[in-house]
């Protein structure tokens, strides 16, 4: 039997291992946005690089919004708002500061920038990325202080109030956006104006199309890496266990001594701060004129729906739902495309949950950690010809009967959605996480090595 | 601007301070919020019962006006009319019973197929299924084979007739139908939620479903006749307001679920649960949209409608006319 001190040596973290720990995420962001930008991205067609850069932003909105939603127990709609805030100051910035500092709006690219890469001999790194950052920084610090000012006062109120209040706050947000001066398209133009105007003239409703285009595979899966590991750690965290506890009831919890005001509102902000983060990277995507119907309360429930369909309070779950949102409109565009995702895709997510154990509605604790389910295989075959031979007829009867399929989409979508909330209403995951599974067991592991094993005991 | 508004004359020609000017400011907000009274009442009733915003009720708006136009379009071919001449007196109550049937068929059917299976599930289930049902009507009704994606003028149902006026302002008979109607559909509504004894069930389920059940109230047939009720006054609301313009936009378009929001914060304004409030927050918001757009900034009236909502939620977060609610442990 080893002392008590000695006993309480193992839990002492290392000074190397916390360097480490404080360090991998980022090593990993870089190297995962490397990656997609220098390997990934050469390798796939133009659209599907779009689609792929959509599917990255949307993750990092879904997951931001999960910590309110999902983890508070909080309803937030208006989402969106911060979303524009954080596009709108990060667009601002960038451009008239690019204006300032290199004379031009125009994005002066290095290599890892650019959603179709940088121009052939560009350097590795230059000051116009260094200003795309910060002004990304600053989007998502204002968006967060401007989540201070909404959540506050109306956080302190139990119930749907911060529903209702966000949603008002979005509808101004948007309201105000419409009202800015033009766009200032010269240097002669930005020196004629009085100085305080300049950073306000983003176009109204015509839009702010001139943002320059940094963004890039690197730049958004970097924020997607860096997004997940932080809404993880949160979940672990002393916080995180005091925000889950609101969810679970307020009431115990601050009976418990929790302030829950305090955490509600810090839940928020987090939140606010990496829509915002998000949101300059949509601002500076190429293709896309920010406008201030990105501010609408459509583009909140896109939000919402990705977290409620992922699972509240499961961040794969968010991650992955934001994919399948983002990615199933665009699906049903042709009957050709509905037919391969039934054929390729289907079997693979299916299979994938099950492998993990999560294709099954309730099981026991015990079975879910071994990995093991005698009954999913069944069930999976069962499931997966179902949903094949729906597709396909589907696919098969568009095609036959000339029926445009892309006209039915959104109709197809909203059906999927109620049936989707009456069938299994606790989402693909529930609460779970993709890494309660077995597979991945190794992973964790290796990277939170601390609350595994019998060390200590 | 395709869309002329009938009612809103424009008097905003610098002389804001005249008394006629503010006559008929107060005359829009009249119409303008008894309009929004009327949408949010649905608001509020489904609110009040099954604790969850319905964010397909806008859509039944929607549906309303464009049924009154197709109803209305299909009656005035029959009649042999010609484009501008204005239907016999019968057509516009005619198009708007029909139009409330009908939408209190279908707000039955979505409370059925969508809503009900969903009583117990998590609120926020519930809501993302309105936002479906919501997205479904939106999406179905920008079909090409049922009202299309485009705006469409709508049948004049009433003569352009001004019946009196003071200087600039002035009473036409389509300001008094709106009016009158919506009234006549608030009272009727008063009546029977305070006087009879279904109003007396509702008000039951709505302060506790579980011991309203155990009383002996069928609360399921109480929370389906909430929504045919909800949903034909909606449709009222739909048929007075393309009443009041020359042309309807399409389903999708954002001003339909603009005016969804400004009739959900009327009602939260009034109190939400609470069916006078609502009343009372309709008119209040029209007031406040039209004067703020008359005498401040015409382009924020917007945004003085949800400072309106932050505002009151600070001060009195129960609404003006709601009760402030202890919660019980």
């Amino acid at each position: 039997m080893a002392s008590l001190q000695d006993r309480a040596a193992h839990f002492k973290p290392s000074p190397a291992g916390g360097v480490w720990r404080a360090l991998w995420p980022l090593v990993l962001a870089i190297g995962f946005g490397v990656m997609m930008q220098l390997v990934v991205r050469p390798n796939i067609d133009a659209y599907s690089s779009t689609q792929v850069l959509n599917i990255g932003i949307a993750i990092i909105l879904a997951v931001s919004l999960t910590i309110v939603n999902g983890f508070t127990g909080q309803f937030s709609i208006g989402h969106a708002g911060f979303l524009a805030v954080g596009g709108y100051v990060a667009g601002s910035l960038a451009y008239y500061g690019s204006f300032a500092f290199f004379g031009s709006g125009a994005a002066k690219l290095g290599m890892l920038s650019g959603l179709y890469g940088a121009p052939a001999g560009a350097p590795i790194f230059t000051g116009g990325e260094v200003l795309f950052f910060l002004s990304l920084l600053a989007g998502g610090l204002i968006s967060a202080l401007l989540g201070v000012a909404v959540g506050l006062p109306s956080l302190r109120l139990r119930g749907d109030y911060l529903a209702i209040v966000t949603l008002g706050f979005g509808e101004i947000v948007r309201v105000l956006i419409q009202q800015t001066p033009q766009v200032l398209m010269t240097r002669e133009a930005i020196a004629e104006s009085p100085a305080w105007k300049v950073p306000l003239s983003v176009g109204g409703s015509l839009g702010f199309g001139n943002v320059p285009k940094y963004t890039s595979h690197f730049w958004v899966y970097a924020a997607v890496i860096i997004t997940l590991i932080f809404a993880y750690r949160l979940k672990q965290s002393s916080t995180g266990r005091a925000l889950l506890s609101i969810r679970e009831d307020e009431i115990a919890a601050e009976a418990m001594g929790i302030r829950t005001t305090y955490y509600k509102v810090w839940g928020f902000v987090i939140a606010a701060f990496f829509a915002g983060i998000a949101g300059g990277l949509y601002a500076h995507t190429l293709g896309i004129s920010l406008s201030p119907v990105d501010a609408g309360f459509q583009k909140s429930f896109d939000i919402i729906i990705m977290v409620v369909l992922g699972g509240l309070g499961s961040i794969s779950g968010a991650a992955i739902a934001a994919a399948i949102v983002t990615y199933l409109p665009e699906l049903l565009r042709t009957p050709d495309t509905l037919q391969q995702f039934a054929i390729v895709g289907v079997p693979m997510l299916i299979v994938g949950f099950s492998m993990l154990g999560m294709a099954r509605r309730k099981g026991d604790e015990a079975e879910l950690r071994s990995g093991r389910d005698r009954r999913a295989l069944p069930r999976v075959i069962i499931g997966m010809g179902t949903v094949i031979v729906g597709l396909s007829a589907l696919a098969f009867f568009a095609k036959r009967l000339n029926i445009n399929l892309s006209e039915y989409r959104l109709i197809i979508y909203a059906l999927a959605l109620i049936v989707m909330m009456i069938t299994r209403p606790q989402g693909l995951l529930g609460v779970r996480e993709l890494w309660d599974g077995a597979l991945y067991r190794p992973l964790r592991d290796f990277f939170a090595p601390r609350n595994r094993s019998g060390r200590g005991a | 601007m395709t869309t002329g508004r009938r009612f809103c004359s424009d008097s905003r020609n610098g002389h804001t301070l005249r008394v006629d000017t503010l006559l008929q400011t107060l005359k829009d907000g009249l119409t303008i919020g008894s309009l929004y009274a009327l949408i949010a009442l649905g608001y509020t009733m489904v609110y009040g019962i099954l604790k969850f915003i319905n964010f397909a009720h806008s859509d039944i708006v929607v549906l309303g006006a464009w049924l009154s136009l197709v109803i209305a379009t299909a009656i005035v071919k029959a009649l042999g009319l010609e484009a501008g001449q204005t239907a016999p007196w019968w057509v516009g109550p005619f198009v708007l019973l029909c139009a409330m049937l009908v939408c209190g068929l279908i707000g039955f059917t979505i409370e059925r197929l969508a809503y009900k299976p969903l009583r117990k599930a998590p609120k926020l289930n519930v809501l993302i299924t309105a936002i479906g049902v919501s997205l479904f009507l939106q999406n179905t009704g920008q079909l090409q084979f049922v009202f299309g994606t485009r705006p469409q003028p709508i049948p004049s149902l009433l003569s352009d007739q001004v019946l009196f006026a003071i200087g600039n302002m002035q009473v036409r008979l389509l300001d008094l139908v709106v009016i009158g109607t919506a009234f006549v559909l608030m009272i009727a509504l008063e009546w029977l939620v305070f006087h009879t004894k279904l109003g007396r069930a509702m008000r039951a389920v709505s302060f506790d479903v579980r011991t309203a059940g155990l009383m002996g109230i069928p609360v399921d047939r109480v929370i389906s006749i909430t929504f045919v009720i909800g949903s034909s006054l909606a449709a009222a609301g739909g048929f007075l307001w393309a009443l009041s313009f020359t042309s309807i936009k399409q389903p999708a378009d954002t001003s339909w679920v603009l005016l969804g929001l400004k009739a959900f914060v009327a009602a939260v304004v009034g109190g939400i649960g609470n069916v006078r409030g609502a009343m009372f927050g309709g008119l209040a918001i029209g007031m406040l949209e039209v004067f703020g757009q008359q005498y401040i900034n015409p382009a924020l009236k917007d945004v003085y409608v949800f400072a309106a909502l932050i505002v009151v939620l600070l001060v009195k977060p129960g609404g003006i006319l709601g009760k402030a609610t202890v919660e019980k442990v």
